[in-house]
């Protein structure tokens, strides 16, 4: 077990990186604390996979150091780091049984036979494995062979680190969330340090409990779910997270207000100057984009109805508001107008928010 | 402009792929084939658009009867999960090829590709080759490559299901907009219901080869014909138990019962199968009438706005999902309601019943 | 209907490939079965003797003794080309600039007319003035492959592991190339040795790949014929006359038909029957 950290971290795939967009991970500086559940959330091409890589010592960062427990590493290579890796498709060594598959670590660092057997068992029950010991692994569901790739890192007492590369990839889409599930137990009962990454916000929320959001690059936010719903500091992290995402809407700061639509808006963080020169936006939640009688008239565009809410576009002007309605509301006929719950509601100045 | 299947079986060796089957797909709105991985949707679209030929019943397009027909002589375009095109084209050759090959001419090809670049959104990227696309211009290059052709029968194989999350849902949001005012029958194959709801039209859902059920969406999700449809239709899975009907009241198990519904109290009493989705159960009370059960937790699942909770209710494994973060500590017992105007009753065999 | 499409227009295509065939190989073979149940004296009058030449063939000591000497040589090959070419393909880089020169200097040997490779081995080995020759006599070596058998057959050997072994080593490395990056990290991380690597990945992986390649030296060794020809004519005496080589001098040399055309048609089922068995082996445990 190790504290990993990541210190002035910079890559770039090129020999001569000369523009910034040369550079697929810009400075960045992380921590990450002993058995903790992250997640490492971005769209693609963010270079959450490159870091992923430069912390398993597949790929040597262009600057900075990568230490565990203070120990700089970057001269050691991937089987010195103590570290795990399941991989976007299942890895298992076809010509084995699940049994050998998940023995074949420990056999490589010399352990008795006696111990391998109680291992390997302990694990397989975890993972509820135990009935496939015997077989082929080739023989096994997508579902069961990223077990297996599992498996192979939890067997070993000297792992650091788990690292998942979106290994929800190729399972089934109605046998993901126990997938899902099964990792978080795991992680639970094991306490082990496990860093997942993913495109999926669902995936990435629901397993980790400080999540890293990368964009381009760069590290946009690190926080616990709840924070990044709740108080997104950065528009895009916003827009990223939750389905639907946030609305972000053109706003005015004047006479000591927000405005928009020609309408007052209360926002949580009021500004404190007049903000000249900054791009200035609201950003509020579809869930707290409520009806009411007086406020901001819109106009219906579409209703979908997506099970246990329905999704209502509505445009004002220029933009598009999204807003929730729970099964049984009902939208009214005409004039419908909406307001923004002013503690959801904040202001944010060139993509940030206003602290 | 219609699509129809009528009793259409296939089957390959000895293995039934497709059950007897018949579908009327019209032009109006998404037609949706709604099922999980190998539950035949890909096969269905095979036959529809004359890939693969049935081994019994018939095809018939507008009226024609189409089975046979070579699909080079159908006017169809496909959509597939993994971004197809020609890779040393450029994005301007790759979607006007199907133009090419129909001998068009050059000035109306040039203005035709350009048209459908602007709605696809990707008139920026003409000049550039597929490689150097992301995966959600290239699935919009694919997309213009089937647009552009004005096809009769416009197939869409998961095509959603290698984006990013978030490209998903806005590439989902445009999709219908791309479609409106086209007089091609469109049919869309996802694994996810989330799909089906937001895109609206007609859902078929698929398990192993049969259609369960085809109607408008909304009605095949909130009205399932039977306990498969509500089950294929549901992510996550449905929660199911077998309860017993005694006079007005409905029985889960010795301690969780409640008052039935007015329509569940015309039928007779016995045995039925509950289906409750999982928003429909929830830890915090919705309403008076709410049956209260209590459940061990097994995992807590919070999505920023959303918390999933799996638990157990004696040998039932349910999963409850509510608005709101309820971080329950795994292992303690909670108390859970469930919303009883809003489950599903079905007999025993599986049909729905109330 | 069995399922596909009905398009009539691909047997026009096939059309002219299909007479070509015809032409070259369905109505000889055709020919030669005739010719292998019949008997002639040359004057163009043919007899019908039925399975006379079959058995007579079967039971010549001669032909045992050819066919001895072609097992021998295509298990030799087999066993020095297959894991020769994988070792090479193996240390072969998978990437950078040296894998276009690698891939090239692979596919020289197999670009020369086989003739020419056999007489360039002709004269490469001769024991007097060829460079190889000179040098092994030189060493103190006793060579010289015109006289001695041993000689003969590992100068024929020699040739055809040059000649040949970078098949297996363009198609092994076509088989690793597939293999994705991800399993070699996962090996790395599991702690494998590079033989463990070898033996549960890399192997694996390549199965279908190795069978195409023990598929293709088998026949094409047991076939064989223009270079142990041009190098040695079949000798010195007949150590090393292959089968071919002893049908050629049956059916052209001594023109008995009868006998060749049996022989020919042996020699077909032979090839036969042993391919089918090493595809049944190596394709025996997979399931799709």
């Amino acid at each position: 077990m190790a504290k990993i950290s990541l210190e002035d971290i910079k890559h770039s795939y090129l020999k001569r990186p000369r523009a910034p967009e040369d550079w697929a991970l810009k400075k960045l500086d992380l921590e990450w604390s002993d058995g903790g559940a992250y997640a490492l959330l971005g769209p693609s091409g963010c270079g959450k996979t490159t870091l992923l890589n430069i912390i398993s010592g597949l790929v040597r960062p262009t600057e900075g150091r990568v230490l565990f427990d203070g120990v700089d590493l970057n001269e050691r290579p991937t089987d010195r780091r103590h570290i795990a890796q399941v991989f976007q498709f299942p890895v298992v060594y076809d010509t084995m049984t699940v049994r050998e598959n998940l023995a074949f670590p420990l056999r490589n660092r010399g352990l008795k036979a006696a111990e391998i057997e109680q291992k390997v068992a302990a694990i397989a029950h975890m993972l509820d494995l135990s009935e496939m010991l015997p077989r082929r692994a080739s023989g096994l569901t997508a579902d069961g062979k990223q077990k297996i790739s599992l498996g192979r890192g939890l067997v070993r007492s000297d792992v650091n680190v788990i690292m998942f590369d979106e290994p929800l990839t190729v399972i089934d889409p109605h046998l993901k969330w126990q997938l899902r599930s099964k990792l978080k137990e795991l992680h639970q009962r094991t306490r082990r340090t496990m860093i997942y990454v993913t495109h999926d916000q669902t995936e990435a929320l629901t397993f980790a409990e400080k999540v890293v959001v990368m964009h381009e690059g760069r590290v946009v936010q690190v926080g616990s779910p709840v924070e990044l719903f709740e108080r997104p500091r950065h528009t895009f992290v916003g827009h990223f997270i939750g389905s639907p995402g946030m609305n972000i809407l053109p706003c005015e700061v004047s006479g000591g207000g927000v405005h928009f639509a020609g309408r007052q808006v209360d926002v949580e963080n009021p500004p404190r100057g007049l903000l000249k020169g900054r791009h200035t936006e609201i950003g509020v939640r579809p869930e707290f984009v409520l009806l009411t009688e007086q406020g901001i008239p819109v106009n219906i565009v579409k209703v979908s109805d997506a099970g246990r809410y329905r999704i209502v576009e509505a445009r004002c002007e220029e933009s598009r508001i999204k807003l929730l309605l729970e099964e049984g509301v009902s939208l009214p006929a005409s004039n419908v107008c909406v307001r923004f719950d002013p503690t959801h509601t904040r202001l944010y100045a060139d993509g940030q928010l206003l602290e | 402009m219609t699509l129809e299947l009528r009793n259409v079986v296939k089957s390959v060796g000895a293995q039934t792929h497709i059950h007897e089957t018949s579908l009327r797909l019209a032009k109006e709105g998404f037609n949706i084939l709604l099922g999980t991985t190998l539950a035949g949707k890909t096969t269905l679209m095979q036959l529809m658009a004359g890939l693969e030929q049935p081994s019994r019943g018939e095809v018939w397009f507008d009226g024609k009867n189409v089975t046979g027909v070579a699909v080079q002589k159908r006017n169809v375009s496909m959509v597939y999960q993994q971004f197809i095109n020609y890779p040393n084209l450029t994005v301007f050759e790759n979607i006007a090829s199907p133009l090419r090959v129909a001998g068009m001419g050059r000035a109306e090809i040039k203005d035709r590709v350009h048209r459908i670049a602007e709605l696809v959104k990707i008139a920026p990227m003409l000049t550039r080759r597929p490689s150097e696309l992301s995966g959600g211009q290239q699935q919009r290059t694919a997309l213009a490559r089937a647009l552009v052709k004005d096809a009769d029968l416009v197939l869409l194989d998961e095509p959603l299901a290698n984006l990013d999350f978030k490209l998903r849902e806005e590439l989902r949001d445009e999709l219908p907009k791309l479609f409106v005012n086209r007089h091609s029958v469109v049919v869309f194959a996802t694994t996810d219901p989330m799909d089906a709801l937001l895109l609206g039209g007609h859902t078929a859902t698929l398990r192993e080869g049969c259609i369960t059920q085809f109607g408008p969406t909304a009605q095949v999700y909130h009205r399932p014909v039977d306990l498969v449809t509500a089950q294929v239709f549901s992510n996550p899975p449905i929660n199911t138990a077998t309860v017993t009907k005694r006079g007005d009241h409905i029985v889960l198990s010795e301690t969780v019962q409640w008052m039935a519904t007015a329509e569940m109290r015309q039928l007779p009493d016995g045995a039925y199968v509950v289906g409750i989705r999982p928003h429909h159960i929830s830890p915090v009370a919705n309403g008076p009438g709410s049956a209260r059960l209590d459940g061990k937790v097994q995992i807590t699942e919070l999505s920023g706005s959303e918390s999933t909770i799996h638990f157990e209710h004696g040998p039932l494994h349910w999963v409850s999902q509510s608005h709101g973060i309820h971080a329950v500590e795994v292992g303690t017992t909670i108390q859970l309601h469930i919303d009883v105007d809003r489950c599903m009753y079905f007999s025993v065999e599986g049909k729905l019943v109330a | 209907m069995d399922g596909k499409t009905q398009n009539q227009m691909g047997w026009l295509f096939v059309l002219p490939v299909v007479a070509l065939v015809a032409f070259n190989a369905v109505i000889p073979l055709m020919a030669v079965v005739n010719y292998s149940v019949q008997e002639t004296f040359g004057n163009n009058m043919f007899f019908f003797e039925g399975v006379k030449w079959f058995e007579q063939v079967l039971h010549s000591d001669r032909f045992h003794a050819s066919l001895g000497r072609q097992l021998i040589f295509s298990g030799i090959i087999l066993a020095i080309e297959v894991p020769l070419g994988v070792a090479i393909a193996l240390a072969m880089p998978r990437r950078g600039p040296w894998v276009s020169v690698c891939l090239v200097l692979m596919a020289l040997p197999l670009l020369i007319p086989w003739n020419v490779v056999g007489v360039m081995w002709n004269i490469f080995a001769l024991p007097d003035i060829g460079m190889l020759g000179r040098l092994l006599n030189d060493l103190g070596f006793n060579y010289n492959y015109t006289q001695q058998p041993i000689s003969a057959w590992a100068t024929l050997i020699a040739m055809d592991v040059w000649h040949w072994t970078s098949l297996v080593v363009l198609l092994a490395y076509a088989g690793l190339s597939a293999i994705p990056d991800a399993y070699y990290q996962a090996a790395k991380i599991d702690g494998a040795s590079a033989w463990a690597v070898f033996r549960y990945i890399q192997l694996p992986k390549m199965r279908r790949v190795l069978t195409i390649a023990v598929l293709l030296r088998f026949m094409d060794s047991f076939n064989i014929h223009t270079e142990p020809f041009v190098l040695t004519g079949g000798g010195p005496g007949n150590a090393t006359t292959l089968l071919s080589i002893d049908l050629v001098k049956i059916a052209l040399g001594q023109f008995d038909l009868g006998p060749a055309a049996a022989m020919s048609i042996i020699y077909f089922l032979i090839i036969l029957l042993l391919s089918w068995v090493f595809y049944a082996v190596m394709t025996r445990g997979e399931e799709q």
